[in-house]
């Protein structure tokens, strides 16, 4: 299909660093050294002219305050020309996916002819911050003239000042956390501990067929180390080779200890990671030479309330995106689904049942998901296109649909086609 | 007035020194003739309240005094009066009645620091090409324009010392700490700063603050202390040089006798010493070697070369030691692109982990600030594959020592490699041409030998075969000065130059060892005649196996005269490779080499028997590497003595003073060196017999040199 201005736009390839659980094998990396990692590497698998980039665009959720523009200081790396510019989006955990749209946007309207878009989360470099009464006098000592009132001004610090405010994974509007939300959502839409830890599960073992077979190590560019005698870092770590539903059984539920269903085991970990993914005009493309993976058909964006069920907007993009896309349900024949909780997942396909579609679980999160892969906040969205991307071509499937939820109530839906 | 112009502004006469013609200002005849005349204009001239002085060229003040004159000099009085005419210009320049300040952006070297001294003031830029220093040292002289006298009594006597006796240049930011210069600003406003100093000196007398603190008051500022600071500085000079290198002691002379005799008897002092030195053989050694190393700086290896290709990115396989110092090297010498590839992750991270070491070095050392390090730490990356090979113009491989293995690295790279690109071996053992058998693109192979480790190592071997392209070579070449090496392109025959000349010497080294002479001895000796390491330690450097491995390539090419002595096997097979494997000849501990290891006595099967003085020593080892050098010649092995000498002396620092190992056997003349090598063959064996070149040379009164 084209769009308003006639100008189709390819996915040309993406890869990513490996997903490593916070507080593992990356977590003395700084965010921005993860993405920087990510581009680069696509430059190198890609052999592209710097040179020949328009724009980078990055999805960040939590950024650092001393980075707050990370897309920038990717396209700062030495082998940009300085003059790329370059922004960061947030819209949560489909921040990547905006940020792959974003670039699709500029380049149909032909204000760009490639861009390099992805994202990143460190989990394990996350701002931890001052009390607000803390934050308020140390500003004010740095104003005081004298040392005498500088001095006064400490002296207002009490012990419980000092206490550091670390931010949550709750939803400024209503309080409930991520994990209450997947609670809330298991139990109003009854889905058993049992069908989830299934579907965790078979995210472990597919994830694992994939990272063996090299379909999932094929996007990933190792991370190595900076010291001597440190570990090389070339696969995911959280994915689980040696699991069984008994294993999972034995877990118990983190956000309702009573009559919960999620557990660690059936729910995304918090995850370090980056993802890029380079797109162009389809010309361009072709005119450099390059073989396009797919192209972005159509994409969509929705909320629901945050009060109501926070994770099931997908039911509401992902129709708005077929239809933009001329395409019904049926036409589908490769689905990324972002797992953010297997309560989430089952939720969103049987609001997706509840409209006549047929689930076919063959062509769902071919490779697993989140919940095996991990889920670096802004980086998922890279992921999903660059694993859904490759796999339609290996299985030369006409169309492919991508669908995220995201915090706020938010969601994501991307259909790409292959020809 | 060819050399300066001038203009008034408010009151002050900005003078540009602008040689016409030449890419940098020196002080010449006609500079001077001129400076005398605009000097005694801007005194006449009742408008020019003061006057500021600065450079026509970009990045350049003054680079020196004008060397081609220094070299027409003929006698030690002509060049006393050099330094005596340099010393009464300075003295006018001091003696000016007008405030005059230097406005330094770029090399500000030799007589251009002398000359700047002689102002009442100076303001130099922060810029990273503003150099500061007195050269003059290693070219064997002195600073004989006063510096020897200004430069103490500014920053006191440790401190010039210090720069004096190392011939250092030093960044703007060093020099104004040293308080050389009085401000330090950045290129932009030098112009507006150097004019307000000016106008403000010829307001107001401008008093400098003595720095220095207490350490200086007690060590500078008094004579006792200063006879220590003397004492120290001439057993570090005497440790350092062995008394081969006559300048440095000339220097400490001219300070110490102007500080204790006064400015006008230590200028007389200073002209009379540099008059000694011009002519000395150590200054003319040390000259030509400059010249060579300039000369090489602009020659491309072959005749007519098209210029280099332009590489932007360089792809470097084997992630060793060797490939790793290369990828390092490109990456702080060049800022580019580069990407290493081993057969595993575990080698590549650990060679990229080495190459960042040579970044974080510039770090430590503050020559680079930690955002420069950030850009350039991400000019480094590494794959298991081939990735990113695709626009890389340049590859170097430094994978293990083998043809097979070096002949399919070949072939893999020609399958990802942009078609014009060209591919390097650095092989110190295998002829290119046979790596090359395997190309598609044999007019695009060469050979880069770099010497280990190479950031520090000078010396760059290019090997060009006979289907070599001039292009391939030109761009190998001009990468490699891009490096910061001194490049000499060399025939494609087995030991190539540098190891090949190396080989009889290590040789006859082991030889030594094997009649019962100790190590340490060995290394003494040659160390006492200028090398900066003896020939037991360099093994130990480079690698006992790796000293093998070269040595039975040479004896498969050369035979019996090349043949090593039986004394590195056992080393080798007892596990003792040198320094890397933590033992060698010597013992290590903590990366620090200590003492001779008594443990190889047992395995060399001697005992050392301190039988053979060091002026056998010494002979052995030279005539045996000179005889095998004028072969190598003789083979057409480097194209001119020129680039024969300068490979020994940056390759494995050939004593300088000497002018290398074809300058050396000139002066010692072919027939005595022929003479003598019949004496040692008859005595020690065949490997002594007169090389057909050195029969040649004797016969024919031939030398390298006319």
């Amino acid at each position: 299909m084209t769009n308003s201005t006639g100008r189709r736009v390819a996915i040309v390839a993406g890869c990513r660093t490996p997903f490593c659980k916070a507080g593992t094998d990356l977590k003395y990396v700084r965010a921005v050294d993860l993405a920087r990692h990510a581009a680069r590497e696509l430059l190198e698998r890609t052999n592209l002219n710097p040179h020949a980039v328009n724009e980078v665009i990055f999805g960040q959720v939590v950024a650092s305050p001393l980075v707050p523009n990370v897309a920038r200081e990717v396209s700062l790396l030495p082998q940009f020309p300085k003059e790329i510019p370059a922004y960061t989006v947030n819209r949560a955990c489909a921040s990547s996916n905006q940020a792959v749209t974003a670039a699709h946007d500029q380049i149909a309207f032909g204000h760009a002819d490639i861009i390099l878009a992805g994202g990143v989360e460190s989990l394990s470099d996350v701002p931890i911050l001052a009390t607000r009464r803390l934050s308020d006098i140390l500003v004010t000592a740095s104003k005081a003239k004298t040392l005498g009132s500088r001095i006064a001004t400490f002296a207002r610090i009490r012990p419980r000042d000092l206490i550091p405010v670390s931010p949550a994974i709750a939803e400024p509007s209503t309080g409930e956390s991520m994990g209450q939300s997947a609670e809330k959502m298991a139990k109003e839409n009854h889905i058993s501990r049992e069908e989830q830890d299934r579907w965790a599960l078979r995210s472990h073992q597919l994830a694992a067929q994939g990272t063996a077979d090299g379909r999932l190590t094929a996007e990933i560019a190792p991370w190595l180390p900076e010291r001597a005698g440190a570990t090389v870092v070339s696969a995911d770590n959280g994915i689980r080779t040696d699991t069984s539903l008994e294993q999972m059984a034995k877990l118990r539920p983190v956000f309702d200890r009573r009559y919960g269903t999620v557990t660690a085991g059936n729910s995304s970990p918090l995850t370090d990671g980056a993802s890029a993914v380079l797109l162009m005009a389809e010309e361009v493309a072709r005119a450099l030479g390059y073989e396009p993976l797919a192209f972005v058909r159509s994409y969509a964006v929705a909320a629901v309330d945050p009060g109501w069920q926070l994770l099931q907007g997908p039911i509401w993009a992902v129709p708005i995106a077929l239809e933009r896309a001329g395409i019904q349900w049926k036409d589908l024949g490769l689905i990324e689904m972002h797992e953010a909780f297997a309560s989430q997942v089952l939720s969103n396909l049987q609001g997706f049942a509840t409209k006549g579609w047929e689930i076919n679980e063959d062509i769902i999160n071919v490779m697993g998901s989140s919940i095996a892969i991990g889920h670096p906040f802004g980086a998922t969205g890279g992921r999903l296109v660059t694993t859904l991307a490759n796999e339609m071509k290996r299985r030369d499937v006409q169309f492919g649909l991508i669908s995220v939820c995201a915090q706020g109530g938010m969601a994501s839906a991307v259909v790409l086609e292959r020809r | 007035m060819p050399y300066f112009r001038w203009e008034a502004k408010d009151g002050v006469a900005v003078v540009t020194l602008d040689t016409p013609g030449a890419p940098v200002n020196v002080i010449s005849r006609g500079v001077k003739e001129e400076l005398y005349e605009l000097l005694a204009e801007l005194e006449r001239d009742a408008t020019v309240k003061a006057v500021a002085f600065f450079s026509g060229k970009p990045d350049n003040f003054i680079a020196g005094a004008d060397i081609e004159e220094f070299v027409q000099l003929k006698s030690s009085a002509d060049a006393e009066q050099l330094s005596r005419d340099g010393q009464a210009l300075l003295d006018r320049v001091a003696a000016f009645t007008k405030p005059t300040v230097a406005a330094i952006h770029g090399a500000c070297l030799g007589g251009g620091l002398e000359f700047a001294l002689a102002c009442r003031y100076r303001v130099a830029t922060d810029h990273p090409k503003t150099q500061i220093g007195l050269p003059e040292i290693q070219l064997g002289i002195l600073p004989g324009a006063g510096g020897c006298q200004r430069l103490p009594r500014l920053i006191g006597a440790r401190a010039a010392l210090d720069m004096i006796l190392a011939g250092k240049s030093e960044r703007a930011a060093k020099a104004f700490r040293l308080g050389i210069v009085d401000e330090l600003v950045p290129p932009a406003i030098l112009k507006d700063i150097a004019l307000a100093a000016a106008l403000r000196l010829a307001q107001a007398p401008f008093r400098r603050r003595s720095g220095g603190g207490f350490l200086g008051a007690v060590l500078d500022g008094n004579p006792l202390g200063r006879l220590l600071v003397f004492y120290l500085a001439r057993r570090q000079v005497l440790a350092q040089t062995r008394g081969n290198y006559p300048a440095p002691l000339a220097a400490l002379e001219a300070v110490r006798h102007g500080l204790s005799h006064g400015v006008k008897e230590g200028l007389k002092r200073e002209a009379q010493l540099f008059g000694q030195l011009a002519l000395s053989d150590v200054s003319r050694k040390l000259v030509q070697i400059f010249f060579a190393t300039r000369e090489l700086k602009k020659d491309l290896g072959v005749p007519g070369a098209p210029p280099p290709a332009e590489v932007s990115r360089l792809a470097v396989v084997g992630s060793g030691f060797m490939g790793a110092g290369i990828a390092g090297t490109t990456v702080v010498q060049v800022g580019i692109d580069v990407r290493l590839k081993d057969a595993d992750l575990v080698r590549v991270a650990k060679g990229l982990v080495a190459a960042r070491d040579i970044i974080n070095d510039r770090l430590t050392r503050r020559r680079i600030t930690k955002f420069e390090h950030a850009r350039l730490i991400a000019f480094l990356s590494g794959s298991d594959h081939y990735t990113g090979f695709g626009r890389a113009e340049l590859v170097i491989e430094a994978v293990f020592e083998e043809l097979a293995v070096k002949q399919q690295v070949l072939r893999e790279c020609e399958e990802v490699l942009p078609p014009s690109s060209v591919f390097a071996s650095n092989t110190s053992t295998i002829p290119i041409a046979r790596i090359a058998e395997t190309s598609r693109r044999p007019q695009q192979v060469i050979g880069m030998h770099f010497f280990s480790p190479v950031a520090r190592m000078p010396l760059l071997e290019v090997i060009a075969t006979a289907a070599t392209a001039p292009q391939t070579v030109s761009t190998a070449v001009g990468f490699g000065r891009r490096l910061g090496k001194t490049v000499i392109v060399v025939k494609d025959a087995p030991g190539f130059w540098v190891n090949r000349i190396l080989g009889p010497y290590m040789n006859e080294a082991a030889y030594l060892l094997l009649s019962g002479v100790r190590p340490d001895d060995i290394d003494a000796a040659m160390v006492q005649f200028g090398f900066p390491v003896g020939p037991i330690t360099l093994l130990d450097e480079v690698g006992i196996d790796v000293a093998q491995h070269a040595g039975e390539v040479l004896q498969a090419a050369f035979g019996e005269r090349m043949t090593p002595p039986p004394a590195l096997g056992a080393l080798v097979k007892d596990g003792r490779l040198g320094r890397k494997a933590g033992k060698g000849f010597y013992t290590y501990h903590n990366g620090k080499k200590g003492d001779v290891d008594a443990a190889i006595y047992p395995l060399l099967g001697v005992q050392p028997n301190g039988g053979i003085p060091s002026a056998e020593i010494v002979q052995r080892l030279t005539y045996a590497m000179l005889n095998e050098a004028a072969s190598a010649v003789a083979d057409g092995v480097v194209r001119t003595a020129r680039d024969g000498d300068i490979g020994a002396i940056y390759g494995f620092g050939f004593p300088p003073f000497r002018g290398g190992p074809l300058r050396y056997l000139d002066d010692l003349g072919a027939d005595r060196l022929f003479a003598e090598l019949q004496r040692l063959s008859e005595r020690l064996g065949p490997r002594f017999a007169p090389s057909e070149a050195i029969v040649e040379h004797a016969r024919s009164r031939a030398r390298f040199y006319t």
